[in-house]
């Protein structure tokens, strides 16, 4: 028997619902895990990525963070799967995009009603620095294969999967590619 | 007995006067378009509707079919192409899917599902477009604008209002409304027109309907867009 396919997987400036329609393939899973070993994944909480055979990206990009861990993905994983709408074109969070950044945060932290008297913007170190735009991330490395939808159904992401570990280039079809 | 021209290797039969998409249609066979519709004046803009005529590449829309042209239509290079057109539609516009009323009914996100385009490929533009909400009936989001001129078409030569018109140059070509405000509220607009219905992207929509078409009864979520060759568009 070969050894089994490294899989990781990261939510970047996404929602978690990719992951969650990732779970939605349900007894499923139990068959994937006889195929791939998981790697750094909210599933199993590592926190950083070694050599893997499949990353799944979940998640555009909207600050530094972002970017180094899309980074530590490409490094390491030989495929790079951009997984939903957000990934694919920057999603919800890039509806921001037409915006001024700094207009955002001032508006939410300290002119919009019902804040708290003296509420500034944040500014601990710990957080990372916001980008003025929100990029899809192949605008930032190089991506091996695309999976749209908002979320990819389940069935979307089984056939995508089982696609890729036979060795066959990923195809969707009809009722599987969407973009909504 | 009516000539014939040769489609991807079939016998198209046609009536003097009709262009390739238009035999190709009245065959049931589907060659990719955007700005073309049968009851309109032909635009030829998009350019879709590419084929290759004898080895050169024409408009399908605009190009008269003649007897003994052997054609090429849904060939992988001239889907490559039509897949390069649509990202390029898809970055120069703000198409978000998952939030737009015309989702599943979208004749661009259906021929970009025909054409399985994956990624949009190029960096987005991501424009500023400010939607018009000012008529009582119907909402305009610029956003998912594609320039196809089929409201300028029917608004000119159907409703007699010319209320729609595309404006500027190149990159900086948009639609504009034909008022002193440039604002929707202020035509004769009505919900009953022609312009009002043809859109095929998600720009003009008749408000307080959203969404109600559900997920599985949308126009393109049975069957895909090569399949509806035979109704009206």
């Amino acid at each position: 028997m070969t050894a089994k396919i490294k899989l990781a997987t990261v939510s970047l400036a996404g929602c978690f619902g990719c992951h969650m329609s990732f779970l939605d393939i349900d007894e499923r899973l139990l068959t994937l895990l006889e195929l791939v070993e998981f790697d750094r994944s909210p599933i199993d909480d590592i926190k950083h990525c070694g050599p893997c055979d499949v990353g799944l990206i979940e998640g555009g990009i909207c600050n530094a963070e972002n970017v180094h861990v899309l980074r530590e993905f490409r490094k390491n994983c030989k495929t790079l799967v951009a997984v939903g709408a957000c990934a694919v074109n920057g999603g919800l969070p890039a509806q921001r995009n037409h915006l001024d950044l700094g207009d955002i945060l001032q508006e939410v932290y300290q002119t919009s009603l019902g804040l708290a008297p003296g509420s500034a913007i944040p500014n601990d170190p710990e957080l990372p620095l916001p980008l003025n735009k929100v990029h899809p991330i192949h605008e930032v490395v190089k991506i091996d294969y695309f999976l749209p939808g908002c979320p990819p159904s389940a069935d979307a992401i089984w056939k995508f999967l089982t696609d890729l570990i036979a060795g066959r280039t990923p195809a969707l079809g009809h009722g599987l590619l969407h973009y909504d | 007995m009516s000539d014939t021209f040769i489609l991807d290797g079939e016998e198209i039969p046609f009536e003097p006067g009709q262009t390739l998409i238009e035999a190709a249609k009245a065959a049931g066979k589907y060659i990719p378009h955007l700005c073309w519709h049968p009851d309109f004046v032909a635009h030829g803009s998009c350019k879709l509707c590419t084929v290759k005529v004898n080895g050169r590449f024409v408009s399908g829309c605009t190009a008269q079919a003649a007897p003994g042209q052997n054609v090429e239509n849904r060939t992988p290079e001239l889907d490559d192409k039509r897949r390069t057109l649509l990202q390029l539609l898809f970055v120069e516009g703000n198409h978000f899917c998952p939030s737009c009323e015309k989702s599943g009914n979208c004749a661009l996100q259906a021929t970009a599902y025909e054409l399985g385009m994956l990624t949009p490929h190029f960096d987005h533009f991501y424009p500023d477009r400010p939607v018009d909400a000012s008529h009582t009936d119907v909402l305009l989001d610029f956003n998912r604008c594609i320039m196809c001129e089929l409201c300028v078409r029917a608004s000119r030569d159907v409703d007699g209002k010319n209320v729609f018109a595309l404006s500027g140059r190149g990159i900086d070509s948009h639609l504009i409304v034909n008022s002193a405000s440039g604002r929707l509220g202020d035509t004769d607009f009505a919900a009953s027109d022609r312009a009002a219905k043809v859109c095929p992207v998600g720009v003009i929509l008749k408000k307080r309907v959203g969404f109600a078409k559900p997920i599985g009864a949308r126009d393109y979520d049975a069957r895909p867009i090569s399949q509806h060759v035979k109704e009206s568009r």
